[in-house]
């Protein structure tokens, strides 16, 4: 994007702030005191029409689990996850999901001894066959079965094809067909040892029609589909390389499909979003967190059957639980506001990057997902020059470099990146990251040479 | 109160070139850089005649209050001195010093191969000798660690606090064999200053001996007054010179630094600072052969400085810790160079060295640590920069801004890009196209614009080629190669850095 455009609309922002604050006066008192008495006091459960399933709205995604430094290695906090497990259990979260890929291959393990303390049949597991280096069957087969002894069990309730979608319809029949592992699953779940099979999906539209017409022409049956959900993807992803949640719910919801949402915050960046959308979002919330209304967006969707959070410790946990113990739909007008927000937040120019860490590690020692999160915080939270006339140009310049100093080592800048291209197909995000990389490291140079 | 002014203006300057020295985020220039200017051997290196007059005139007419007040070692080691003086006395010991005679061999003969050394172009006996730089190269290699990592403290609590106001600054040994000299030098003054106040400045140091020729001849200098003087020895008990022989009635002006202790001290008022011209000369001094052993002092202190400074090079940069997740980065190594690479701003490789008195300044400041002391014995101390750490990035002339001798002349950013300090060379065994990864970092990031891709017929991919005319050697390209740990494009140094 250009500063230009940039500065246009980050004034159209503060216009648009000020309709909203006068527009929105009278609303606010009535809402937040309906909410607090309206709300059921316990957790909101889904009911999977398929099996009858009672899947709590918000699951714990064991993807963002706190890691301590221990004999010169990063290991997950396994005491910091067990009280999380238990608090949540305890609040009637009962949805877990986990990959064999998850936190450099620690998560399993880490799930497995923090749920096995509980009776099996309190929560549901999700895991998935991350089959992304070797796809051979025996390889694949190894990583299905070592799943069960990570988690300790001998059955998993929900288990999915990870991350299909980009390469269509042919990337599908390599890493799951050709070797024969849909064969296998199927003989799996009719052993009772997967009770729900389906797929996570990143890809374009056409990718999906292409996965969702072996469900129609009845080659496979899908039990449920994992989508990325929340108010800016589903209207705003590019719809090319990554088709609209809209798009995705829609297709599924006319199919009865129940749908598991990952990135309901976008790898947290909805929960901390420019000042001029958290001011009216707090116009009318002024008690509830600004990622409250991400989590209200994606269980105001009926076919929804577990919104997935990658909570990092307790902090998250409670506030979610108080979102979904004293939960709101959100109505038609607070959607069209969800709908304008998004739009604004489309106008920050941030990277689409949700801090998965898929692309990691890149081999030439750049720290992909921590230059992506230190640049989209500094441009939310307003830690971003534009030009160098502003003026508080010297301390936002200051405030970008030494942040950045601090963020990531030097020799992991992005001014290292050699555009192999190596990270480009892992990234679930399609972001074109060498180039990406190049627009931040560029900015960078325009701070430190005072060219901005 | 002379000597009260005398301690007052010490001290701001002593602090002032300190914190010059110290200082790595180049806050202080603007405020501080003159008063290194105003030192004398970089002025003379910087034929700067301003200076060179005004401090001759200065000693002229105050006789060496350069020496007690300009000089960061003298004053450094009248403060040690003071330490031992004030022990002295809680002892009841109320004669810490006592009159010795010049040794003028010693004293002529280092000043006599100080100049040589000066005009031939040995520099790094000129840099062991001279006492600014002597003083800089403590403080860069010793004091300034210390510095930074209290800087480092501050900027891990602001950090916490969310605030800019510090930033972290890496510390590394950028050059054993200096950093040896530097604790020797250091280790030597102290104990000579510990035991007999000034003798360094009197017997070693080239400035002292070269502004005593003018000192002698001072239009103000302290005075004994006959007629008052009754001979107790106070004075001379207190003259951390060493210059004041009671028993003649007579100050050694060639090596009094008018401290004026001794005016402070005399209960009768017989020495008073005054108009001297005209009066009775009694710059001689009567002889007396009472042998000083400063140079056996100095041997034995080599000796524990050295294994002090073996001791300490255990401080090695502290490089960070690889995270699990990330790749491992290997430490980049100083590639070949057939010429060293000295900074925009200098001439010419020859004219650099020529001028340069090793003090550190613009290695202590450089903040892209591309510069470090030589370890070329031909240019040991001296600096040169390589890349591993860092390029010469093409907003940063701070080392030019800085540089007292006129080695490294002050450019603007504008003028940076005429010089042309370096080249850089591909090896193309090295390059990562070589492995089949399609890359041209060097091409991307080179500021002249001096790198071009072509394509391999063989591979297909497109490697890296130099426009030698329009490289100006600022190393972005080798610092930024992914060839680890030598790159494959490397900057080798240029003997003449622009066109007159």
């Amino acid at each position: 994007m250009e500063r230009r455009d940039f500065i246009k609309i980050s004034g159209a922002g503060a216009l648009a702030l000020g309709a909203a604050a006068v527009g929105c006066a009278p609303k606010k008192k009535t809402a937040p005191a309906a909410a607090a008495e309206e709300g059921p006091e316990q957790m909101v459960y889904r009911e999977n029409p398929v099996n009858g399933d009672k899947v709590s709205l918000i699951g714990f995604g064991c993807m963002r689990w706190p890691m301590v430094e221990k004999d010169g290695k990063r290991v997950i906090d396994q005491e910091a996850v067990n009280e999380m497990v238990d608090y949540a259990l305890e609040h009637g979260i009962n949805y877990f999901d986990t990959s064999p890929a998850y936190l450099m291959g620690q998560s399993e393990k880490a799930a497995g001894i923090a749920l096995s303390r509980h009776p099996r049949d309190k929560y549901f597991i999700a895991t998935k066959l991350s089959n992304f280096n070797n796809q051979t069957p025996e390889a694949s087969i190894q990583m299905y079965r070592d799943s069960f002894d990570q988690l300790k069990t001998d059955y998993f309730d929900y288990y999915l094809l990870h991350s299909i979608g980009s390469g269509g319809v042919e990337a599908f029949r390599k890493r799951y067909v050709d070797n024969g592992m849909m064969e296998f699953l199927i003989k799996e779940k009719e052993a009772g040892r997967i009770r729900n099979l389906g797929f996570s999906f990143h890809g374009s539209p056409s990718d999906f029609d292409s996965l969702i017409a072996l469900h129609d022409n009845g080659e496979y049956h899908w039990d449920f589909v994992q989508i990325e959900m929340n108010y800016v993807d589903w209207n705003h992803a590019d719809g090319r390389r990554n088709a609209n949640a809209s798009y995705l719910y829609e297709e599924l919801d006319k199919r009865g499909i129940p749908i598991v949402i990952m990135e309901p915050l976008l790898g947290g960046r909805l929960a901390n979003v420019p000042d001029a959308i958290a001011q009216q979002m707090k116009e009318r919330e002024p008690d509830k967190s600004i990622a409250s209304w991400a989590f209200r967006f994606c269980g105001t969707h009926p076919r929804v059957l577990c919104a997935l959070s990658g909570m990092t410790n307790m902090d998250p946990l409670l506030d979610n639980i108080k979102t979904f113990t004293h939960f709101k739909p959100l109505n038609e007008e607070e959607l069209e506001f969800m709908e304008r927000m998004a739009t604004q937040m489309m106008e920050y120019p941030t990277v689409n990057c949700t801090d998965c860490k898929y692309c990691m590690p890149c081999p030439w020692g750049i720290d992909i997902p921590g230059i992506f999160k230190h640049y989209n915080t500094s441009v939310t939270e307003g830690r971003y020059a534009q030009t160098r006339e502003q003026e508080d140009y010297r301390k936002l310049k200051r405030a970008y470099l030494v942040s950045y100093d601090r963020a990531i080592p030097t020799l992991r800048q992005a001014d290292h990146c050699i555009h192999c291209g190596e990270c480009l197909s892992h990234c679930p995000q399609s972001i074109p990251i060498p180039r990406e990389l190049q627009r931040i490291n560029r900015y960078i140079e325009k701070l430190k040479q005072d060219t901005l | 109160m002379l000597r009260k002014i005398r301690i007052a203006l010490a001290v701001i300057f002593w602090l002032g070139i300190t914190l010059l020295f110290l200082d790595f985020t180049g806050a202080l220039h603007g405020w501080l850089g003159w008063m290194a200017k105003i030192q004398f051997l970089p002025a003379v290196l910087a034929l700067n005649v301003a200076v060179i007059v005004g401090l001759v005139l200065l000693t002229l007419v105050f006789g060496r209050v350069y020496c007690s007040v300009i000089c960061p070692l003298g004053v450094f080691q009248d403060g040690v001195a003071h330490l031992n003086v004030a022990r002295k006395r809680r002892r009841k010991n109320r004669k810490p010093y006592s009159y010795s005679p010049e040794m003028k061999w010693l004293r002529y003969g280092v000043w006599v191969l100080f100049v040589i050394a000066l005009i031939v172009g040995v520099q790094a006996l000129v840099a062991l000798l001279a006492p600014y730089s002597a003083w800089g190269r403590i403080v860069q290699n010793l004091f300034q660690p210390v510095y930074i990592w209290v800087n480092n403290l501050f900027a891990s609590l602001a950090e916490r606090a969310g605030s800019y106001a510090f930033y972290d600054k890496e510390v590394w040994l950028r050059s054993l064999p200096t950093f040896i000299v530097a604790a020797v030098t250091l280790v030597v003054v102290v104990i000579l200053a510990w035991r007999n106040g000034r003798t360094y400045c009197n017997t070693i140091c080239p400035v002292g001996t070269t502004l005593s020729f003018f000192s002698r001849f001072a239009m103000f200098r302290p005075m004994i007054d006959a007629n008052v003087c009754k001979g107790c020895k106070q004075c001379e008990h207190n003259c951390k010179a060493a210059c004041i022989d009671v028993e003649n009635r007579r100050i050694d002006y060639s090596r009094c630094v008018d401290c004026f202790n001794c005016i402070d001290t005399c209960k009768f008022g017989g020495l008073k600072y005054r108009f001297a011209w005209g009066k009775k000369d009694s710059s001689a001094s009567p002889q007396n052969d009472k042998p000083v052993s400063a140079n056996d002092g100095g041997r034995r202190a080599f000796i524990t400085g050295a294994a002090l400074a073996v001791g300490t090079a255990a401080l090695k940069a502290q490089e960070k810790k690889v995270d699990g997740g990330f790749a491992t980065i290997l430490d980049k190594e100083v590639p070949e160079r057939d010429i060293p690479l000295t900074p925009p701003g200098s001439k010419s490789v020859k004219d650099f060295y020529r001028r340069c008195t090793a003090c550190q300044l613009c290695v202590a400041e450089c903040p892209n640590n591309v510069l470090r002391p030589s370890t070329d014995l031909q240019h040991l101390m001296q600096p040169e920069m390589s890349y591993e750490r860092g390029y010469c990035r093409p907003e940063c002339t701070r080392c030019s801004e800085l540089c007292p001798t006129g080695a490294i002349r002050k450019i603007t950013k504008e003028e940076k890009t005429q010089y042309h300090v370096g080249t850089a060379r591909v090896n193309a065994e090295l390059c990562v196209v070589e492995k089949g990864v399609e890359c041209g970092n060097c091409a991307r990031h080179c500021p002249a614009g001096a790198i071009m891709l072509v394509k391999d017929d063989e591979t297909g991919y497109r490697r890296p080629v130099v426009n030698e005319e329009k490289c100006i050697g600022c190393g972005a390209c080798e610092n930024l190669c992914p060839a680890r740990p030598i790159s494959a494009i490397t900057v080798n140094g240029r003997h003449n850095h622009i066109e007159e």
